[in-house]
This record gives structure tokens, C-alpha cells and sequence, in this order.
């Protein structure tokens, strides 16, 4: 912490307030162009198909996991894309808590380090972990 | 079907915009009261829209250098241990009681609304925790930049998990229990407190995203146009801010939340959701 390359160096907090705020935005973008192509394609396949959402009957397997659907969105499926963009989305704010670990290690921020560290392992457990 | 979802997600986000609220609250009631959706996907799209403008909003705010990264990483443990916790639970209880719970919030939300929020002191000295962890910070004012110090971190990071808790199990960013944790209770400057509550509201969504995508909560077709219309809501809703005459939209918004909230309840109760 005394050592002033740090304070001065590329891994200030307005630097990684910068990085930060750049990931944010182009996770955003990528997620939400990603979708609105799958978006279109499916309008275009299938038009005003009616989908009934009165009754819960979960998803298919291809479209709950990540490994799934990053196979599926190989098949071009309209489905598998639009949630190869949310699943985008949902990594933008992980990859966002990674960035800061990466960010309080370069400072050598402990308590920081330890704190991002269980954030991040949450986050993955939800998205990787077991099936619930 | 996917058009008109696509420009009530639209308004929803901008209102949420305009008002503060945030477009979840508004997106759930709407999905499930007006298009009949089951509240389960209705809090699956909810949640991808609420990552989607909680992360478009804060990439502009964190440049801005009003986010407080320290608070807000910190806050995040519990409101992620509550996300998950939340997320759970709603797989537990049944759609009957969710849509209860999700009107008592919805109330209180609307509450809240309509009370002008207090400045409070930054003065004094800070809370012990708040110095070990080295939260005390800075933001921009039109004098300069104006230090602040942080109190009572235990109560805010207590507010936090509950705050974890909603979002998980009501698709929500829980911005009105957030904003009085760090309002009320840890006593940040306004500005530091809703732009680092918004810059958590995304990890916070993101971690109960991943069960819900799990349990097939997340429908893509019915998401994609909640996400996109949402999203292109609340920016075109943060860019007429400036011109907007906030304090009736809120009266008007406050009364449609109030009915909403009534019709929840009302079908919850009777077991219509």
C-alpha cells in the first residue's frame, strides 16, 4: 500500500472506475445485440406464435445450463441465441466483480481481495454450480 | 403477444426511470395481472431486465466517480447471500404467497416514494467498521470534491441481506430498501448512495439469475422483448429527466402502484396467480 506506483500507476481506483464503467457498457451492448438478433430471427421464423405463459412448464434442458446453451447456439436455433445474449447479460456484472479482484490484488488490498473473492464465488456457484 | 409486451416494458422502464423505482416493479404486476404470464416467468424476465439497466445505468454513474466501489463490493456479500437465500425460497413457497409478498413490498415501495428524501449528516465520526474497511470517500460537487464518512455499517449491511432476499424471490432490484440502508442508516450523501445501489443492484440480480435459469424460470421469448424494451425504456426515461415534471408523474405512478399492488394481493389471496 505505501508504495506510491500503485496510487500513481494504471490500477488507481479512477482507472478501474474507468475499466469498470467500459465493461459495463460493452456487456450491455454485446448481451443486448446478441438478443435482438435471436429476437428478430425467431419473429421472423415463427411470426405471432402464441406462446402460453399462463401455464409453468419449465424449460428444456438446452436451455438452462450454461454449457447447453453455449452448444446450442451453434445450431443457430432463435432460442439458444436469445439465451446466449442473457447469458451475456447475467456474465456482464461477474465479469464486473472479476475485474475488481483483479483490481484489489494489483493494490494489494487483503480485506478487499478477500471480500470480491466470496462475491465472485457466490455469483459462480449460482450460474455453475450445482443443479438446483 | 411479443409486441405489446415489448412496448409495456417500454413504459415500464422508463417510469422506472423517471420515478426511481426501477422497472421490476412495475414489470411483474404487468406481466402477470395484464398478459396472464405465471409469476414465475414473470420474475425470470424481470430479473434479466433489472441486470440489463442496473448495468447500463452504472457505467455511466462509476465514470462519473460518484460510486463508492469499496461500499458497494462490501454490500454485495450480503445482498448476494440473500439473493441466493431469496431465490431458494421461491422455489419453496407457493406462487399464491409470492404474489402477496410481492404487494407488501410494492405498497411500501410507493410509500416511500411519495416521502421526500432527507439529506442526512455526514458529519461526525465514523463507524469503526466503516474506517477498517476504508469506506470513507469522496464525490464530485459544483465546489469541488466533498468528503464524506460512513456510520453505522452492521444495520446498512443487516438492510442489505434483506434487500438480497426481496430481489431474489421478487425478480426486483429492492432499490427502496437499498436506498434506506445507505440513506438511513449508513448516512451517504445521495448521489454516492443511489448510484452505488444501483452499480450492486446487477450482481445482485446476476446471482439469483443463474437458479432461475436453472429451475427454467428464464423463458428466452418471453425475456427478449422485456429485456430490449425495458432497457431502451430507462434510457430514453434517464435522458427526458432533466425536462419531466417528476413530482406529479410520481402522484400519478404512486396511485397505479397502489392499485397494482391491491390487484396482487387481491389474486394472490384468492389463489388466482
Amino acid at each position: 500500500m505505501s508504495d506510491p506506483l500503485w496510487r500513481t500507476g494504471r490500477w488507481s481506483d479512477e482507472h478501474v472506475e474507468l475499466f469498470v464503467g467500459n465493461l459495463l457498457r460493452w456487456g450491455v451492448i454485446l448481451a443486448a445485440a446478441v438478443t435482438a438478433i435471436g429476437g428478430a430471427t425467431f419473429l421472423f421464423l415463427h411470426g405471432a406464435a402464441i406462446a402460453d405463459y399462463r401455464v409453468f412448464h419449465g424449460q428444456p434442458d438446452a436451455l438452462t445450463s450454461v454449457s447447453e446453451v453455449a452448444r446450442n447456439a451453434y445450431t443457430l436455433r432463435p432460442e439458444a441465441i436469445i439465451q446466449l445474449g442473457l447469458l451475456l447479460l447475467i456474465a456482464t456484472p461477474i465479469a464486473r466483480v472479476a475485474l475488481s479482484l483483479l483490481a484489489f490484488a494489483k493494490q494489494h488490498d487483503r480485506t478487499y481481495i478477500v471480500v470480491t473473492t466470496i462475491v465472485l464465488g457466490l455469483l459462480l456457484y449460482s450460474l455453475i454450480g450445482v443443479g438446483v | 403477444m411479443t409486441g405489446l409486451v415489448a412496448i409495456g416494458s417500454f413504459a415500464a422502464g422508463m417510469l422506472g426511470a423517471l420515478t426511481g423505482l426501477g422497472g421490476g416493479m412495475i414489470i411483474v404486476p404487468m406481466l402477470t395481472l395484464v398478459f396472464g404470464v405465471d409469476i414465475r416467468y414473470a420474475i425470470g424476465a424481470s430479473l434479466i431486465s433489472v441486470i440489463a439497466t442496473s448495468s447500463g445505468a452504472a457505467a455511466a454513474y462509476v465514470r462519473e466517480g460518484y460510486t463508492n466501489i469499496r461500499i458497494g463490493m462490501f454490500l454485495e456479500v450480503a445482498t448476494t447471500f440473500g439473493a441466493l437465500a431469496g431465490a431458494y425460497i421461491a422455489g419453496l413457497i407457493s406462487t399464491s404467497a409470492i404474489a402477496v409478498i410481492f404487494s407488501l413490498v410494492l405498497a411500501y415501495s410507493a410509500f416511500r416514494s411519495l416521502r421526500p428524501r432527507e439529506e442526512h449528516s455526514t458529519d461526525g465520526p465514523p463507524d469503526k467498521w466503516a474506517t477498517r474497511l476504508r469506506m470513507d470517500g469522496t464525490y464530485p460537487t459544483p465546489e469541488g470534491m466533498q468528503s464524506y464518512t460512513v456510520h453505522n455499517v452492521p444495520t446498512g449491511f443487516s438492510l442489505m441481506f434483506v434487500a438480497g432476499i426481496l430481489s431474489g424471490l421478487l425478480g426486483i432490484g429492492s432499490g427502496a430498501v437499498k436506498v434506506l440502508a445507505m440513506d438511513q442508516a449508513m448516512r451517504l450523501p445521495f448521489k454516492v448512495s443511489t448510484t452505488t445501489s444501483n452499480f450492486m443492484i446487477g450482481v445482485t440480480a446476476a446471482a439469483s439469475a443463474g437458479i432461475y435459469l436453472h429451475r427454467g424460470y428464464i423463458d428466452p421469448v418471453l425475456a427478449f422483448p422485456v429485456m430490449l424494451g425495458v432497457l431502451a425504456g430507462a434510457l430514453t426515461g434517464a435522458r427526458v429527466l432533466a425536462g419531466a415534471k417528476v413530482p406529479a408523474l410520481r402522484a400519478v405512478f404512486t396511485v397505479v402502484i397502489v392499485f397494482l399492488a391491491i390487484e396482487m394481493a387481491y389474486k394472490g389471496l384468492r389463489g388466482g396467480i
